[in-house]
């Protein structure tokens, strides 16, 4: 049943309705491969066309070049009624004027299916997503995490050959997010069914997907795990979008040494470097060790903030822009105070060189 | 823009049926709404010779056509002035204090939108007419004449007001009243709250609503033709003279077409400059909240003014019923059913007639506006916007003319439908359909689209998606659409004069021919005909409304 989607360089223009000798391009030649089965997120920040391309594989947007593949169907020309790709809207789009199980009965109905087999398969899935006792509610009765599983409940009954997800938990509380995030990974492995998903909260790209699709401006930046995508940037986009980057100029020292901010240091994995080049480093504030003493580059604390799981740090560094330091379990020995002198010391492996 | 064009036209290709619905409405738009506009106009530029713009030369050598210009354009005027302070100060009053009998106050003045436009001229004759009640009866006078500017304004100020109040109470529920807490809180006095926030946030309504009462004064027909005279020409009775008096239609159809002027031009300033004007400051639930910025005296006065209205129109009604019961007004005033044993007896074709046009009309016109508003606001398609303009332009064009055009251009091959019932049905298809429309496209605008993206999703097609998501939702749009063109098609006069025949008459018509010959007792009770009808057409969609959305389980939004 799961089936892999391929996107063939596909392109978007939109024409601006005031100004259409400058037409938008909202995605512009994206290829990708979404292996059947797996859940691949789209992540940007907002208008990076992230939207558009989910909604070009979902039939309602028409592109302006390229491919979209559902196995080996080309579905450019398929009706969106047809493509059998169902999709978690952001607004949820529950129907107004039909109760939850008529929401989630609405497109078995349209498919004349024997009524035993639709109130076993509704009944399945209101079970499944937590709905077992609100079949007959209005959706005005439900709450915004309730309404959220109708339309995820509505999505996967009709068991599809690929699931959209349009930023479906953005009008949701924090906590309520982090549940259904949860919720929706585990039935996604269950079903198996092949997914796309779209965000621009990273922390949700990194706990659902298997693959991580980073988009900007229309274009993809880079494709990858989440762990991936998170240690090895591939730019300085990336690095600056996804989680807190120190992002520092740097010379290359050796083959496998650099040096940063007047003090040489090793690499774990050499890139080869020519001796004397300038590059960028990308070292994460987490991977850089805090001390009263003993360290490679001595600094000295401008601002200090507990924030319970770390205490969080900006370092003012000689010859450096000021760093950006985590510091993990810092409720059982006093915060280094604003003004202190410290050392800091980058594990060897967490220095990522941009290329 | 070719190449967007291009592309709208093959997503619409995938579905056949909705593209020949598109074309449809635009031949009929065009055939039934714009060609018989461009037959005025051509019908003007032409006498027996050929092309001339003698007809026009007219205005500059004739007085009587001068002054039917500039009577009519005063009398907008005035009539567009008092309806939006008499509005205002009812849509002020009824929705923002804290008074008693609000409900009450606010039927009794929309009162006069439910019923023949002219009902309170016939009123007026009544009150104020060579036999009126307080006229000769009361005052004794022997030689007052109501006919003339101050007849019509008057009749018209109670025939227009209700629509600026309307309009005004649905201005000032948009603006929500935190502006005014705003305003106190940072010191304002209560003048200055209503001066500097309060009117300012509800010029561009106010500015909208004087243009729409403008509009329907320069369009109305009935007022004029009774209460106008012969000393004080106005444009709509004057064109109808022209062709039913003279048969010359050259100079009606220029009569009409400097009618068509004013009111045009104030269309296109109501809906392209003021309508992106207007603020809004409530979203999602309106909050119903009490003005403070009234004192208790002046809160009392304001009142007693919208009472007064209100009584005014109470009395001009109670004066209507009586009347039909009346044997001779003026001289003898005892109860009799005569009258309306002549309108059930020898008028009773004429209501049969007027019913059967109206039940036509109305779900064909209904179901259309529903159509042209979701083709609109949801599918894009070359030539949308012309669509748009095309389906409400007749909301801005006065009756007379669509009537004019309607004889000229359907009197002769390839279409004849003078005398049927078709022309009827047809021109109040086309003229009432503008209302639905419009509430059609406001509750689509507020319908999140992905709910109907949603159905396609899950398989629906296009004629799917409509029936079983988006009708369901546009349902009291539907519903409110179908009241306004009921009324309309019962109450409508100045273009249907021109399209009434033997075969197929109207209650209105009859009506304006009863007092014409002085039987206003025949007339009164035409009109309370025409109003239980309405009243019970409304009551019963009313239940039909209620019913439905009970079986639909709690549509709220």
């Amino acid at each position: 049943m799961a089936e892999n989607v391929r996107i063939v360089g596909l392109s978007k223009r939109f024409v601006r309705p005031d100004d259409p000798s400058r037409p938008v391009l909202a995605v512009q030649d994206v290829s990708l491969d979404v292996e059947a089965g797996r859940l691949v997120t789209l992540l940007g920040p907002s208008g990076c066309g992230k939207s558009t391309l989910l909604r070009m594989v979902a039939g309602f947007e028409e592109p302006t070049a390229g491919e979209i593949w559902f196995g080996d169907r080309r579905m450019n020309d398929v009706a969106p009624n047809r493509r059998d790709a169902t999709m978690v809207f952001q607004s949820y789009a529950i129907f107004p004027h039909l109760s939850v199980y008529e929401n989630i009965a609405f497109g078995l109905r349209l498919q004349k299916l024997a009524r035993a087999d639709l109130a076993r398969r509704v009944d399945r899935v209101l079970e499944m997503t937590g709905l077992g006792g609100m079949a007959q509610r209005a959706p005005s009765q439900l709450s915004g995490g309730q309404q959220q599983r109708v339309a995820l409940a509505r999505a996967i009954v009709m068991e599809p050959r690929v699931l959209l997800f349009d930023e479906p938990l953005s009008n949701l509380d924090a906590k309520l997010r982090e549940q259904m995030r949860i919720e929706i990974r585990e039935l996604q492995q269950r079903l198996g069914i092949t997914s796309l998903y779209v965000t621009h909260d990273q922390v949700e790209a990194m706990s659902i997907s298997d693959r991580i699709v980073v988009m900007n401006e229309g274009r993809v930046e880079q494709v990858g795990t989440p762990t991936e995508i998170y240690s090895r940037p591939a730019n300085r986009f990336i690095a600056d979008f996804i989680g807190k980057a120190n992002i520092l100029p740097a010379v290359a020292a050796g083959p496998s040494e650099i040096e940063l901010a007047g003090v040489r240091l090793a690499l774990a994995d050499a890139p080869a470097l020519a001796a004397g080049a300038p590059l960028t480093v990308v070292i994460r504030p987490e991977a850089i060790a805090i001390a009263a003493a003993g360290g490679a580059i001595r600094g000295r604390v401008a601002r200090a903030m507990f924030l319970g799981s770390i205490a969080e740090y900006l370092v003012e560094v000689p010859g450096s822009e000021p760093w950006l330091v985590d510091s993990g379990n810092p409720g059982v020995s006093p915060l280094f105070a604003v003004g202190e002198e410290v050392f800091l010391t980058p594990a060897p492996a967490a220095i990522h060189v941009l290329v | 823009m070719l190449g967007t064009a291009r592309s709208q036209i093959r997503v619409l290709a995938r579905d056949p049926l909705l593209l020949a619905l598109i074309l449809v409405i635009f031949v009929c738009i065009g055939l039934f709404v714009i060609y018989p506009l461009v037959r005025v106009l051509l019908a003007s530029l032409q006498d027996r010779e050929g092309w001339t713009l003698a007809n026009y030369a007219l205005f500059a050598e004739r007085r009587l056509y001068r002054n039917a210009l500039v009577n009519s354009l005063g009398v907008g005027t005035l009539v567009g002035v008092l309806s939006v302070v008499i509005g205002y100060l009812a849509a002020f009053v009824l929705t923002r204090l804290d008074v008693p009998g609000k409900t009450l106050l606010h039927y009794l003045v929309i009162v006069p939108i439910i019923s023949p436009p002219f009902v309170s001229a016939v009123s007026i004759l009544f009150l104020f007419g060579f036999n009126g009640l307080i006229t000769k009866q009361v005052l004794g006078l022997q030689d007052f004449s109501i006919y003339g500017f101050h007849g019509v304004v008057w009749s018209q100020v109670l025939t227009f007001a209700p629509i600026a109040y309307l309009a005004l109470r649905g201005v000032l529920a948009s603006i929500s009243p935190t502006m005014e807490d705003a305003a106190l809180n940072v010191g304002a006095s209560r003048w200055q709250t209503f001066w500097k926030v309060i009117l300012p946030l509800s010029l561009p309504g106010i500015a909208s609503a004087f243009l729409v009462v403008f509009i329907e004064s320069m369009a109305d027909f009935g007022n004029p033709l009774v209460l106008a005279g012969a000393a004080f020409p106005m444009l709509a009775p004057q064109a109808y003279l022209e062709i039913t008096g003279t048969f010359n239609l050259p100079r009606g159809a220029t009569l009409a077409v400097i009618l068509l002027l004013p009111s045009i031009t104030a269309f296109a300033i109501q809906r392209y400059y003021l309508s992106k004007r207007q603020y809004v400051t409530v979203t999602g639930k309106p909050s119903t909240s009490t003005s403070k910025i009234v004192s208790g005296p002046v809160k009392w006065l304001l009142y007693a003014l919208v009472a007064l209205f209100a009584a005014v129109v109470l009395l001009f009604y109670a004066v209507i019923v009586i009347g039909a019961f009346t044997r001779v007004w003026g001289f003898d005033y005892t109860f009799t059913l005569q009258h309306f044993a002549y309108v059930f007896d020898v008028g009773f074709e004429t209501v049969a007639d007027t019913l059967t046009i109206a039940l036509v009309s109305t779900p064909i016109s209904g179901v259309l506006a529903m159509l042209i508003a979701f083709l609109v606001v949801r599918r894009f398609f070359p030539g949308k916007g012309a669509m748009e303009f095309g389906s409400i332009l007749n909301y801005a064009v006065p009756g007379t003319v669509v009537g004019i055009g309607y004889i000229l251009a359907f009197n002769s091959p390839p279409l004849i439908l003078t005398g049927t019932l078709a022309i009827l049905v047809l021109a109040f298809v086309f003229r009432y359909m503008p209302v639905g429309i419009q509430s059609g496209i406001a509750v689509l605008r507020q319908i999140d689209p992905s709910i109907e993206e949603a159905a396609q999703n899950l398989g629906a097609d296009g004629v799917t998606t409509l029936r079983k998501v988006t009708i369901p939702l546009i349902a009291p749009a539907f519903f409110s659409g179908l009241v306004y063109a009921f009324v309309r098609a019962m109450t409508a006069i100045s273009a249907a004069i021109f399209l009434v025949s033997a075969d197929w008459n109207l209650m209105t018509v009859q009506i304006l021919a009863q007092v014409g010959s002085g039987r206003l007792g025949v007339a009164a009770a035409y009109s309370i005909v025409v109003i239980v009808i309405v009243l019970v057409a409304i009551g019963v969609i009313n239940v039909f409304v209620n019913r439905m959305s009970r079986h639909t389980s709690m549509v709220r939004f």
